[in-house]
């Protein structure tokens, strides 16, 4: 095949890895994957974190994150193997015929460099322009990528525009030196909802005008479906499925697309509001040292054993909210009343029952838990604090709990470090339960997770929910699993509620501009679904 | 006001309530030692009667607080006062000595930054390798041995067998730049070997830290080679750990190089402070310690300063 840009055939990546109280040894990663990319065209990979998507996406470079190694097989770009080549030989495919794009692009351009400089270097490096012609061709770029001021942006440092910006900078850093092929590794993950939306845009424009090649890398196939051509389903380092876009999203052949394609199937029937077990009234709230209010004259109510889903991007004051109501930011104005109770303002004067009652489970599970002390220990600290349990009692309520998040009983002695982030966030869950509370505010404890996992997640939560009638508080900007798992729903927009009732009135439109925005924007599993929203929208979203 | 400026201007008053604070600290020092410049004048043969007339002579049986002021004031006005040995102005000496250790830290330092930087950059370049193992090897033995040691070492080597330095270092007005700088050789290169470790390690340790940065991963994408992203991308974000260990280093040639000039009797600010000490001379000892002090506070507010201005989110704020 000639007019193939990028041939990957039998690709075989190994790292070494260092599992807590084993030797350090090699393991396989890819396990021999083939593909191609034609011309102008996109193809997208999908699957979860671990299936080798990035680690793919990279050998298309030649180059190996931390320990990587490419191991076996060939990949051609542009006739060449890059395996095979010098580093010399490597070192001008890359940033001349192959670019990157990064998830982060915060992280991924230098805090001491302005960003033309950034944009431009590759370009200049490789001899494509000379400066002042690469500064043009970089001011071009980012007038079509929608970026404001397209003329002096690039004078600026990275910390002084938004992350959406960014992104979009990152953009024209690869498209920059002409490439024939980009590689878009989860561009769009970092952003809020709305943002993603118009960078996404942006980037199927410019490929579109461009004429460039590109392998998008993304775990949300509803956003592959928007800009690829071909989709490539990776699973553990192997090929799942491979077809147009279309065949993959429409008629899924495999078991584990159709998973993928079928996510967010849970059944949760709406309950109705009852006398509340929280109730937030007039809540304003500012930080410390800082001179504006981050919450305006917040008010909700939960009702016992329901769901209130606090919904906003980031920047709206839903973390706020959260720290308001476990103390840890005492308000400026307003009560809260927790179990018929009022809740003093600040949590170190809170009675043992207040905190007992009120429990957190974090985004990141692997930073909520001390990395020394084993499942067991984790779980039974609020037995002993709060129900001073001890010896074989204890033991017998820490198997109870590890059963109900459906972990067996291996898990007792093992470490943090020794489970997966699914895993981790069933162990948070058990010892927020460990206290038998009325209330846990879940803050955003699945978005750092696989959709697959999160399922399992939300999941388990409903079912507690039902064994344990206690109440969720659920911080997210996710809208699929609001809609999956509330009764009721707060959204919020710069530190007021801007739309409160039960799930079925937020739902039912019409809707205010702000909700529309934030319901429209959750990507779908349709083919054409970009364009038909960027066509009816009624507002800008935020991060522009 | 910029907020740069801001820092900067909160920088200095800092440093002169610390100046502040560090004379008062040595003065209160020379009071609680036992004896005083009428004991040391005296010496063995004082009877009560005469240090007594001997103190109110010199004001000394006046309460600490009133004489700390007094010198406080002379100091702030340029007065050091006078040596008690040989009566002269205490300022004119210190002019003196201080240019010659200002000139012996001089060229120490001219060696010494440049060459840490560039040791430090090659060692993170060759990470592990040969280059790296041989350089943090050598400038580890360096800083390991007392200076003393490599000042008689290189005396022994240079001085003695090759004649190719002179083992005393004097210096004055009348030889040729060349000729001076002949003749301290020797010093500079014991004081390069000393502060030489320090800088250069710091700068492996901070751009290696830099390495592992998501930028990094970016520039060699784009097709760098390793040493351009080395220069051009990983050194301007360590430049803040890397100054501040520079300035203290800077410092210390300035005010620890009292053994390196008592070894090659080199007529600087460590021998006149040794000599003062020796003679119970407290007038210079206080003079020379509020110098060292002011010395150290002003290089560490430089490195404070490069540290901001390294800064881009301080100096282009949103």
């Amino acid at each position: 095949m000639t007019t193939s840009l990028l041939e990957v055939r039998g690709l075989k990546i190994g790292a070494t890895v260092y599992p807590p109280g084993e030797k350090p040894h090699d393991i396989e990663i890819v396990h021999g994957v083939d593909f191609d990319v034609e011309p102008g065209k996109v193809l997208g990979l999908i699957g979860e974190s671990g299936a080798g998507k990035s680690t793919i996406g990279l050998a298309a470079m030649a180059y190996g994150r931390g320990g990587v190694e490419l191991t076996g097989g060939s990949v051609m770009v542009n006739g060449r193997d890059v395996l095979q080549s010098s580093t010399r030989d490597v070192r001008r495919l890359r940033g001349a015929e192959v670019t990157y794009v990064s998830q982060s692009a915060a992280a991924s351009f230098n805090p001491a460099k302005q960003i033309m400089e950034q944009v431009i270097e590759a370009a200049v490096l490789h001899g494509k322009f000379n400066k002042s012609d690469a500064e043009q061709r970089a001011c071009d770029l980012f007038a079509k990528l929608g970026l404001p001021d397209p003329d002096n942006i690039g004078n600026r440092y990275p910390h002084q525009v938004s992350g959406g910006q960014l992104q979009r900078c990152m953009t024209a850093l690869a498209l920059c030196p002409e490439p024939d092929l980009v590689v878009f590794d989860e561009p769009t993950t970092a952003l809020d909802v709305t943002t993603q939306i118009d960078v996404l845009k942006a980037i199927k424009d410019a490929i579109r005008d461009t004429g460039v090649a590109a392998l998008y890398i993304t775990h949300d196939l509803a956003v592959v479906a928007q800009v690829s051509d071909h989709i490539m389903v990776l699973r553990m380092g192997e090929m799942v499925e491979y077809g147009t876009t279309d065949e993959i999203i429409n008629h899924p052949k495999e078991d584990y697309t159709k998973a993928l394609v079928s996510v967010r199937s849970i059944e949760h029937e709406e309950k109705q509001p009852t006398e509340p077990v929280l109730r937030v009234e007039n809540i304003t709230a500012r930080y410390k040292g800082t001179k504006f209010d981050v919450l305006h004259n917040v008010s909700v109510d939960l009702s016992p054993g329901q769901t209130l889903a606090v919904v906003g991007e980031s920047g709206s004051g839903k973390s706020t909210l959260a720290r308001v109501i476990t103390g840890l930011l005492p308000p400026r104005d307003g009560t809260i009343t927790f179990a018929g109770r009022t809740l003093t303002p600040d949590q170190p004067s809170r009675s043992i029952e207040d905190l007992r009652e009120l429990q957190m489970i974090y985004q990141m599970a692997d930073t909520a838990m001390n990395p020394r002390q084993t499942v067991g220990t984790i779980i039974g600290r609020p037995l002993e604090f709060y129900f001073g349990l001890k010896g074989a009692e204890k033991q017998k309520r820490i198997q109870e709990l590890l059963d109900e998040i459906e972990l067996g009983k291996g898990f007792q002695d093992r470490y943090p470090a020794e489970l997966s982030g699914g895993q981790k966030q069933r162990v948070c869950i058990a010892r927020a339960l460990a206290a038998k509370p009325k209330l846990i505010i879940c803050d955003e404890v699945t978005s750092a997770l696989d959709p697959l996992v999160a399922d399992g997640i939300l999941k388990l939560l409903l079912e507690l929910q039902k064994i344990e009638d206690v109440a969720y508080l659920f911080i997210t900007h996710d809208l699929a699993t609001v809609r999956a798992i509330a009764d009721s729903i707060a959204v919020m927009y710069q530190g007021r509620v801007q739309r409160y009732g039960t799930k079925s009135e937020v739902l039912t439109p019409p809707f205010d501009d702000y909700t529309d925005l934030l319901l429209s924007s959750v990507p779908e599993m349709k083919l054409g679904w970009l364009e038909d929203v960027i066509a009816n929208r009624k507002m800008e979203s935020a991060g522009n | 006001m910029h907020p740069i400026l801001k820092l900067v201007a909160e920088r200095l008053g800092i440093g002169l309530l610390l100046l502040l604070a560090a004379s008062a600290l040595i003065f209160g020092l020379t009071e609680v030692l036992p004896g005083d410049a009428a004991q040391a004048i005296l010496g063995q043969a004082a009877t009560p009667e005469s240090l007594a007339n001997l103190r109110t002579e010199m004001g000394l049986d006046r309460p600490a607080f009133t004489r700390y002021f007094e010198w406080l004031g002379g100091i702030m006005t340029g007065d050091m006062g006078v040596a008690l040995t040989n009566k002269l102005p205490i300022g004119d000496q210190v002019a003196s000595r201080m240019s010659n250790t200002l000139f012996l830290a001089f060229w120490a330092a001219i060696i010494s930054v440049p060459l840490a930087l560039v040791l430090g950059l090659i060692a993170v370049r060759y990470q592990n390798r040969w280059p790296d193992k041989i350089i943090s090897g050598i400038t580890l033995a360096s800083i390991s041995l007392p200076e003393f040691m490599i000042a008689y070492l290189l005396i022994f080597f240079f001085a003695v067998q090759l004649f190719w330095a002179p083992s005393f270092a004097s210096i004055n007005d009348s030889m040729t730049l060349l000729e001076q700088l002949h003749a301290i050789s020797l010093p500079v290169a014991v004081l390069t070997l000393v502060v030489l470790a320090h800088m250069m390690r710091m700068t492996r340790a901070a751009i290696l830290n830099v390495m592992q940065s998501a930028y990094i991963e970016t520039a060699e994408l784009k097709g760098l080679n390793t040493f351009a992203v080395i220069r051009k991308h990983a050194f301007p974000n360590a430049i803040a750990p890397i100054v501040n260990v520079v300035m203290i280093n800077l410092a210390y040639l300035v005010v620890g190089v009292v053994v390196v000039e008592v070894v090659f009797a080199y007529p600087g600010m460590g021998q006149y402070l040794v000599d003062a000490v020796v003679k119970r001379d407290v007038p210079v000892v206080l003079a020379c310690g509020v110098i060292f002090a002011a010395v150290y506070i002003i290089l560490n507010i430089v490195a404070d300063v490069v540290s901001i201005l390294a800064n881009p989110r301080l100096r282009h704020p949103k």
